[in-house]
């Protein structure tokens, strides 16, 4: 099959499975459990308005039960796991809207690294990565965050050295991280350098974000000289960008549907609950015809993100370039409705900060445009579909 | 997932020896399709869950799949499943679980061999969504029963040798206990099939005028009063006999779509209606992922909510297509080439059609097979666990309930 395939002759991608493992089943009970007590409401919000929105604490536990190295290959110390695992990961943490720089991390910085990095590089890098004691970030963007234009860092060659400069916007997590990929612009292509987020001539400016769980950074190079051995030297940079990109775009719709779960689930449980006119307010079909609506698109984005999860895992690229973004449309638009209904749900106490919904209805809304809105996706669908 | 069981491999041989036995002794290239369902009948696989004699062999029911499969690699036909999927879809598992013995070894294997088509009065003008409200009327007459009342939307009444009915045989006990069901035979003197034309100007369909038709009691197919309960056991049977396949990539409504955007715009496609269109095509992938989901589950696993939410979603998105279908046409959406035939079509299914009479068939996805009002009760009630809608008319007796 070609990326290319004629939609009037489509190409039905092989069956996927969808059932768990006995082991998939113990990983998501575990890391639900973990979150549960650990990635409560209540700490949530301490962690998004006193620690920036990122729980070290909590990101210590996951490392210990080696969830940081899920996508660590194992001589590096990592688990070596598929994205099978990590989707389940995925999904737990973006039902908890849990603070920790998973998806910088343990997806984009450390698919960037193992696609584009030497052995020698990966075994320098992993292992610290796989133990969570290093956190990776990438800074790929210009400051408009634009998908289509060059990254705002560029690098110029002096001698056998690099000299970085520029700006990177809309780093996730990059404030957190003990170290950066930036993907910079060398006027003739693209490189990838692994740099020390505290190195000299590197700054860090705390972006102003709408989802107060997922932070991000202004990363500022001005004159940093680093030597060439921090350029990841192995396949080609743009692929092993382009690899992570993807494998984030799949990382977030499983997150989504953690979210749309949650958020499914808690406004079910309100309208059963809440009494107006002397009967629950989910006995109107007004209000539970919403809900059937949420459930109907619930189960859709689960199978959209799941099959996409399964794509990357087997290595499927012809259909992973239809699979990922339309698994990121989907669950987007299901999310930002799902997350908006929910508030009309809730009626007033919606409204309030003191309600959960609207860190729901912000993710919703925030991973929506994240990497590329739902129409981008389905652009490159089309692309891929040769529509 | 697991290997087959000891008890999955005995069955697994037991129905191949089955299989092997039907196609050697008759050869589906040279036997009639009528004779060759006859004899599957008798080799017990034409619903392997039935009993030995009834045309089953006491297996899981997911063998059919097997067999079917089998049969028609050997050119034999399965056609039947189609021709009469009234009876063999929903009759059938009725007439098992509530019918008598006679009854089932008068109406099984000419049903299965569609010796006899099958036909099912449900509905009426006064019952649609609220079917246990129906009005029409048995009274007891000896050991007959005579019948007068009117019934609609019933598929394949006018090749009918059969249908089967709910009436009302109490009027003075809350609605769901007065009912009872029947066979009618529909050669029976005031049986008046006529054909009932629908938007697209052909008819489907049928409405039943039923005047003082006489019933004998040996046709009642359960208790007097329980038929709510049999009807139920009808429907569920349409649910699994609907929830079949599931088909190939951007097969359906979608690939009509694809069509008439490559040959009206392609390259040059104004990029809304692109979006629009890929819109639809991934929400449509997202559809089929479900119900392959939701099959795996049922197969080997714990269903979930994906097996319920399938047909409410393919019914609006359905819609949605077929209509922006025609938006794609632009003023070739004004016109209905071959214009309105008022005419019977042969099969029930509704293949492949021009993109104006899907557009115009396609408003029916939401209405027939429980409406997208009752499938969202459903869905609420039942998978969400949300309380039900106060009802007057559940205890009170059907003859003071309002009717409109």
């Amino acid at each position: 099959m070609s990326a290319t395939t004629s939609p009037a002759a489509p190409v039905t991608p092989d069956a996927v499975t969808f059932s768990l493992t006995e082991e998939q089943r113990l990983l998501r009970s575990t890391v639900r459990e973990l979150l549960t007590a650990r990635a409560g409401s209540e700490r949530v919000r301490e962690v998004m308005l006193e620690h920036g929105g990122f729980d070290e604490p909590l990101w210590s536990e996951l490392a210990q039960l080696g969830l940081t190295g899920l996508l660590v290959p194992e001589r590096y110390g990592g688990v070596g796991s598929t994205f099978v695992e990590a989707s389940i990961v995925l999904e737990e943490l973006g039902r908890r809207l849990a603070p920790v720089a998973y998806l910088s991390s343990a997806v984009l910085g450390t698919v960037a690294v193992v696609r584009g990095g030497s052995d020698d590089q990966q075994a320098r890098i992993l292992p610290d990565v796989a133990t969570g004691a290093a956190r990776l970030a990438l800074a790929h963007l210009d400051t408009a965050g634009r998908l289509d234009a060059p990254p705002g860092i560029r690098a110029a060659r002096d001698g056998d050295d690099w000299v970085l400069d520029g700006e990177a916007g809309y780093v996730i997590d990059g404030q957190h991280a003990t170290h950066l990929v930036v993907a910079a612009d060398t006027g003739t292509g693209i490189e990838l350098f692994v740099v020390a987020a505290d190195a000299d001539g590197l700054a860090r400016e705390p972006v102003e974000v709408l989802d107060l769980t997922r932070p991000m950074a202004t990363v500022t190079a001005a004159g940093m000289r680093i030597g060439d051995d921090a350029r990841l030297s192995a396949g080609e940079p743009v692929a092993a960008l382009h690899a992570a990109l993807t494998a984030a775009t799949v990382a977030i719709a499983c997150e989504q549907v953690g979210g749309i779960q949650h958020t499914l689930e808690a406004a079910t449980a309100y309208a059963r609950e809440r009494v107006q006119f002397g009967r629950a307010i989910g006995s109107f079909q007004a209000v539970k015809h919403q809900l059937a609506d949420m459930l109907v698109a619930t189960e859709s984005a689960r199978s959209t993100a799941e099959h996409a999860a399964r794509v990357l895992a087997r290595g499927d690229y012809d259909e992973l370039a239809i699979a990922a973004p339309l698994a990121k449309s989907y669950c987007s638009q299901v999310y930002t409705q799902a997350a908006g209904d929910a508030i009309q749900i809730y009626g007033g106490i919606g409204f309030t900060w003191e309600h959960d919904a609207h860190l729901y209805f912000k993710r919703a809304k925030s991973t929506r445009l994240l990497l590329g809105d739902p129409r981008h996706q389905r652009a490159l669908v089309g692309d891929a579909l040769g529509l | 997932m697991a290997s087959d069981t000891a008890s999955t491999t005995d069955e697994r041989t037991m129905i191949e020896e089955r299989v092997e036995a039907l196609l050697a002794s008759h050869p589906p290239a040279t036997t009639p399709e009528h004779e060759f369902w006859g004899a599957q009948f008798d080799h017990g696989l034409a619903w392997v869950q039935h009993p030995e004699g009834y045309g089953g062999c006491g297996v899981s029911p997911r063998w059919q799949a097997e067999v079917d499969r089998r049969i028609e690699q050997a050119g034999g036909s399965t056609r039947n499943r189609y021709i009469n999927v009234l009876g063999i879809g929903m009759g059938a598992g009725t007439i098992m679980e509530h019918g008598t013995e006679d009854q089932q070894r008068r109406w099984l294997r000419p049903m299965f061999a569609c010796e006899e088509i099958w036909c099912q009065m449900f509905s009426e003008p006064g019952a649609g969504s609220d079917l246990a409200a129906l009005a029409t009327s048995a009274k007891r007459d000896g050991d007959h029963w005579i019948v007068n009342g009117q019934k609609v939307w019933t598929t394949l009444a006018h090749l009918a040798t059969w249908g089967l009915l709910v009436a009302r045989t109490d009027p003075d006990v809350p609605k769901h206990a007065g009912l009872t069901y029947f066979v009618v035979d529909m050669d029976s003197d005031g049986v008046d099939v006529r054909p009932l034309h629908q938007i697209t100007g052909e008819a489907e369909f049928n409405e039943v005028y039923l005047t003082d038709v006489r019933i004998p009691d040996e046709h009642r197919v359960g208790d007097v009063g329980q038929g709510w309960k049999v009807a139920m056991t009808t429907l569920m049977n349409e649910r699994v006999a609907i929830g079949g396949g599931v088909q190939p990539r951007g097969e359906g409504a979608i690939r009509q779509a694809v069509e008439v955007w490559q040959t009206h715009h392609g390259a040059d496609g104004d990029p809304a209606q692109r979006d629009e269109l890929l819109r639809l095509w991934v929400e449509a992938e997202a559809l089929r992922l479900t119900s392959t989901r939701a099959k795996e589950a049922a197969t080997h696993g714990t269903p979930g909510p994906e097996g319920s939410t399938a047909k409410l979603h393919w019914a609006d998105l359905n819609k949605a297509i077929t209509s922006f279908t025609i938006d794609l046409l632009g003023p070739e959406g004004m016109t209905y080439p071959g214009g309105y035939r008022f005419t019977r079509p042969e099969e029930t299914a509704t293949r492949t059609t021009s993109p104006h009479k899907a557009f115009l068939r396609a408003r029916a996805n939401s209405i027939e097979g429980g409406t997208s009002e009752v499938m969202k009760n459903i869905l609420g009630e039942r998978v969400l666990g949300l309380p039900g809608e106060p009802r007057t008319d559940k205890n009170q007796p059907w003859r003071e309930v309002p009717r409109s």
